[in-house]
């Protein structure tokens, strides 16, 4: 199922203030990161006629339309978590490839940790399906199902609490690499098995961050990603899915849904996993990346836990992934996905200063929302 | 179609699973088209469109399929560690649910027992089955 588009470049990528941000506003943040991929475009917001926002205001991308002065031709505000982002660059593309906007900008920004806006509670009332037949059992969301996740995945394959904090290792020696991790300190497997169990299998550092951030990216045809001031990157390939809200109706508890979001992106791109120089997989938590190696194909259903175990995601690895540090070590703002794609278009440019994966030409980003509920996959090749 | 009990706990198509729990029985949706059970209730059958969808007694057994110790404070009325479970029924369906009365590991046999709530439906947690029971 190749799909026959125009090519569809993204031309300019951007981070929010990052960490803990007194001094902005979750719209001023957006605002700076906005201009900066804009100008990195060779444009400026006054060319965005695309506009792919959400968990930024009450109704979807409006307010930050308003506010950066955008009334765009094309508004898309899925809302699929974690993954929004990666099916926002599938949307853009369809929607520049079509012709119904020339400009795409994707943007996202949130200051959970100042605002301490983390809550690990859902309503009680009684009137969604969730507070009739889930929170009563006081499952902690979203920690407690990717741990029944991670303890159906051990139980069926044997995957070690060993193997997961081989990831959370991964993604440090990446963020040692990366001023802007917030993490940065050395970690061993050991360290991770020593932190604090909040919801065995999972300890406290096979658990992302709370921090800050976001970021911008612009997606343009070819003819206007000509004029970027910098090297832009094509947009390969795009999926998306999603499978189940209630952790009692995941059909499968050990495979998600970036099976089929992986398959449609890779398939749209003519690739395989072996051609794949860079992989930034969501990293929510260290049981998020094992089992996308498995859906999108790296390893077989099973193998995820050995596939990770002599560092092969590391610094030096033969699939260097969570380059920017990920969730777990750089910046989680909530949302992880936009900042996925930020990372891997810097790879593929090579901007990546000492993290950089030498001649990566192919790079792909995996979000995951919900509770593994939902997954996207887009696929980047510097041509 | 009866009136909605006043009262009634849960939304207008999972009533009957929460006026069943009130007298402790544990039903789910039974299909009599395809013979599927499945929970949560929809006004439909997942497995194969029909609607001729009846509530039918569950025998209330079940085997674990995951399960997770939460070693955190969510809610108040559960102080941690305490196991919270995915089980599937004899049936067919999971539930999400509280292991209680014991412990278990994944694969082991369970049954059903009541948690009493103030103001609210007794809720469905299950329990271990001791050795050579069902």
């Amino acid at each position: 199922m190749t799909l026959q588009t125009p090519p569809v470049y993204i031309a300019g990528v951007a981070e929010t203030p990052l960490g803990e941000v007194w001094d902005q506003t979750e719209l001023s943040m957006v605002a700076l990161a906005a201009r900066e991929a804009v100008a990195e475009a060779g444009m400026t917001l006054r060319d965005v006629d695309g506009i792919f926002v959400n968990y930024m205001g009450e109704e979807g991308s409006v307010q930050v339309g308003e506010y950066l002065g955008i009334q765009p031709r094309y508004a898309d505000s899925s809302d699929l978590g974690g993954a929004a982002f990666e099916a926002f660059i599938h949307h853009a593309m369809l929607a520049v490839a079509a012709g119904r906007c020339e400009v795409a900008l994707v943007a996202y920004a949130s200051r959970q940790r100042t605002r301490r806006g983390r809550s690990m509670v859902r309503a009680r009332d009684g009137s969604s399906l969730a507070s009739q037949f889930e929170v009563p059992y006081g499952l902690p969301s979203p920690i407690g199902l990717y741990a029944l996740i991670a303890a159906r995945h051990m139980h069926q394959y044997g995957t070690t609490p060993e193997q997961l904090a081989a990831i959370a290792v991964a993604a440090r020696q990446w963020a040692r690499l990366n001023p802007k991790a917030w993490s940065r300190d050395p970690l061993t497997v050991q360290d991770v098995l020593a932190s604090r169990m909040i919801s065995d299998p999972l300890h406290r550092l096979d658990c992302c961050l709370v921090t800050d951030g976001g970021g911008a990216v612009i997606v343009t045809t070819a003819a206007r990603a000509r004029n970027a001031a910098k090297r832009a990157v094509r947009v390969l390939g795009a999926g998306e899915s999603h499978t189940h809200w209630h952790i009692s109706q995941m059909p499968d508890l050990t495979v998600s849904a970036g099976g089929v979001s992986g398959k449609q992106a890779f398939e749209m791109a003519g690739i395989t996993p072996a051609d794949v120089d860079v992989l930034e997989p969501y990293d929510s938590f260290t049981i998020t990346v094992l089992m996308a190696l498995e859906d999108m194909g790296f390893c077989a259903k099973g193998e995820g836990g050995r596939f990770v175990e002599r560092n092969r995601l590391g610094p030096g690895g033969d699939l260097p992934a969570l380059t920017s540090g990920g969730g777990l070590s750089y910046n989680h703002p909530g949302a992880l996905g936009l900042l996925l794609l930020v990372e891997a278009v810097r790879q593929l440019r090579g901007e990546a200063g000492d993290r950089q994966v030498k001649e990566a030409k192919i790079a792909v980003a995996h979000g995951v929302g919900g509770f593994f509920s939902t997954a996207g996959t887009v696929v980047l090749a510097r041509e | 179609m009866s009136e909605r009990p006043a009262g009634a706990f849960g939304d207008a198509i999972t009533a009957p699973f929460w006026e069943a729990a009130r007298e402790r029985r544990l039903v789910v949706q039974r299909c009599r088209d395809c013979g599927r059970h499945q929970f949560y209730p929809r006004p439909f059958c997942l497995a194969c469109g029909g609607t001729a969808l009846e509530w039918a007694p569950s025998k209330g057994l079940a085997t674990v399929h995951a399960l997770t110790t939460v070693r955190i404070a969510v809610i108040p009325e559960l102080q941690p560690p305490y196991v919270v479970a995915l089980v599937e029924l004899d049936e067919g369906p999971r539930m999400t649910t509280n292991i209680v009365g014991g412990t278990c590991r994944i694969g082991d046999r369970v049954r059903v027992a009541w948690r009493e709530r103030p103001d609210l439906p007794p809720l469905p947690v299950f329990e271990p089955v001791g050795e050579g029971s069902t």
